[in-house]
């Protein structure tokens, strides 16, 4: 499957944050680009759920689900603002 | 446990003839599903090298046309990936890691593998070696297509398939035993699908 | 409506499938009677769960396909080798009970608050958040234009054709394109969405429009970087991106 967006983990993040994240505003750590989760690139194929930045494709955020638990990992991010 | 959803199976588990050769928990596809962590990397063959580090030192390295003048075998085996998919029967093109670890000289107990755009996978020493283990740079009697690891990957059937890292361009030897990019993120140090250690602490 | 942000639970409810109806020989649309849905905004998702006898699960995430207000309803595609889509288009009946968790997205919502002229373009199940789109619009009676430009294999593959065709109209013009086969006689376009068909059915820049685009990624990548090559700013495109059969 190709890449998608953070539009396709919607549901899963807001389940992880308890807030709509699709809007939440993130800072790369890598190359210092800001942009909206909904405009990350987003694999969600693999053995986990790898975000990167669509600029630089630094790994910003990583969500493994292990036996129905989410456990995120943030490598990537400097900043991470839901919105309003 | 959630409730059970009438009518809904899953993907088939193993059938009648493939008992015993499927661990648990997985299914036989005849596809070779593309499962990716990240962009597919494009190294063009004159730039391609595959290394042995340690210590922060480049002990031996090999160009792709060393690497191809390599004593190389076919070889055909299992495959098991940790998203619960197995592709029996695969074949390969491949020269042992054996073939290239004897060339160095080490007292190294464990290896991290590392690839093209950055992904890294760990595995203790005496999983590489003794005919376990190769460099694969062709599958089904064609070159390795870069969507599935080419033009070279690691081959490790008999862990999960996320240690037969795409990509592959070299080895770490360590002494002790270091997380790669999955086992960071909470899959298991060894992987045995026989045993499902699918996670840490499995 | 505006601004405020719908909470769904967060967590997994067991909602009843209340109906279904084949779009196409491969797409189906489920309605879904869910009493603890606490509503929507047009372009939102929710998520399924499936659970297998031995414990297993499956997760997929929607587009929700209703508008506000109406029952839930989610429109799948039947992916090769698919897992979940096999399921939903095929198995599942009304009667049955599956889980749902949602809604979610802020991004690719639209409330028509903002009065810009609207430019909507799909690939194949792209679609589908466009349809909830539409009959928000239509429900509401906002009066903002519309321009769905709709890219689909042939004419048997166009999902919501007698709706669209009835959406259309009172400020909505829908264009198809067909990519693979056309009718015999089909005097609409042909051909995938390029440069050239953006510049005569799109919007033009100066009448500061939004759009929308939503399907495979190629599609979604291709039309955005067009529509920013006729003067549409990076930030009046939205983009959601759909894992599918990658053809439109």
């Amino acid at each position: 499957m190709e890449p998608l967006d953070g539009n396709a983990i919607a549901g899963l993040l807001r389940e992880v944050f308890g807030a709509e994240m699709t809007t939440a505003v993130g800072t790369c750590a890598a190359c210092g680009t800001t942009g909206q989760v909904a405009e990350t690139v987003v694999y969600i194929q693999a053995p986990g759920t790898v975000m990167r930045c669509r600029h630089c494709a630094n790994v910003l955020m990583v969500v493994v689900t292990r036996r129905e638990v989410n456990c995120v990992d943030l490598p990537g991010l400097v900043r991470l603002t839901p919105a309003g | 446990m959630s409730p059970v959803t009438r009518g809904f199976h899953g993907r088939r588990r193993e059938a009648a003839g493939e008992r015993g050769r499927v661990p648990p928990g997985q299914f036989v596809t005849q596809d070779f599903p593309v499962l990716s962590a990240g962009p597919t990397p494009h190294t063009p063959l004159d730039q391609w090298t595959f290394s042995i580090r340690q210590g922060g030192d480049t002990t031996m390295s090999w160009t792709w046309q060393e690497m191809r003048e390599l004593p190389a075998e076919d070889v055909t085996v299992d495959i098991h990936c940790v998203t619960r998919w197995s592709k029996l029967d695969t074949r390969w093109q491949a020269v042992s890691i054996d073939t290239l670890l004897t060339q160095v000289e080490h007292q190294a107990r464990y290896v991290l593998a590392f690839s093209d755009g950055g992904y890294t996978t760990n595995l203790p020493l005496a999983d590489v070696t003794g005919g376990q283990a190769w460099l694969a740079f062709g599958f089904d009697g064609q070159p390795l297509a870069p969507e599935h690891g080419g033009p070279a990957r690691l081959l490790v059937p008999h862990l999960y398939f996320w240690k037969s890292a795409k990509w592959v361009r070299g080895l770490e030897l360590l002494q002790e035993d270091e997380a790669g990019f999955w086992e960071t993120y909470g899959y298991n140090m060894y992987g045995d699908p026989w045993r499902e250690q699918r996670y840490a602490g499995d | 409506m505006a601004g405020t942000a719908v909470r769904g639970r967060l967590t997994w409810e067991t909602a009843t499938a209340s109906a279904v109806r084949d779009e196409t020989p491969t797409v189906r649309t489920i309605e879904f009677e869910l009493p603890g849905w606490g509503g929507h905004r047009a372009g939102q998702h929710l998520d399924v769960r499936l659970t297998a006898e031995d414990g297993y699960t499956a997760e997929r995430e929607y587009s929700i396909a209703s508008a506000p207000g109406e029952p839930v309803a989610i429109t799948v595609e039947r992916l090769k080798d698919g897992e979940v889509s096999p399921y939903l288009t095929e198995e599942l009946r009304a009667g049955d009970e599956i889980e749902i968790r949602g809604p979610a997205g802020g991004y690719f919502v639209w409330d028509g608050q903002d009065p810009r002229p609207l430019l909507l373009v799909a690939g194949g199940s792209g679609i589908v958040p466009f349809r909830s789109i539409l009959r928000y619009r239509e429900q509401t009676g906002i009066e903002i234009p519309v321009r769905l430009l709709y890219s689909a294999r042939s004419l048997e593959d166009v999902i919501y054709r007698a709706e669209l065709d009835q959406l259309s109209g009172g400020g909505v013009e829908v264009v198809y394109t067909l990519t693979r086969q056309q009718p015999p006689g089909w005097t609409g376009r042909s051909g995938r969405v390029n440069a050239g068909m953006l510049m005569e059915v799109a919007w033009a820049a100066g009448q500061q429009p939004v759009a929308y685009v939503c399907g495979p990624t190629a599609f979604v990548e291709a039309v955005a970087g067009g529509l920013v090559g006729l003067g549409y700013p990076a930030q009046q495109v939205k983009t959601e991106r759909f894992g599918g059969t990658g053809e439109s």
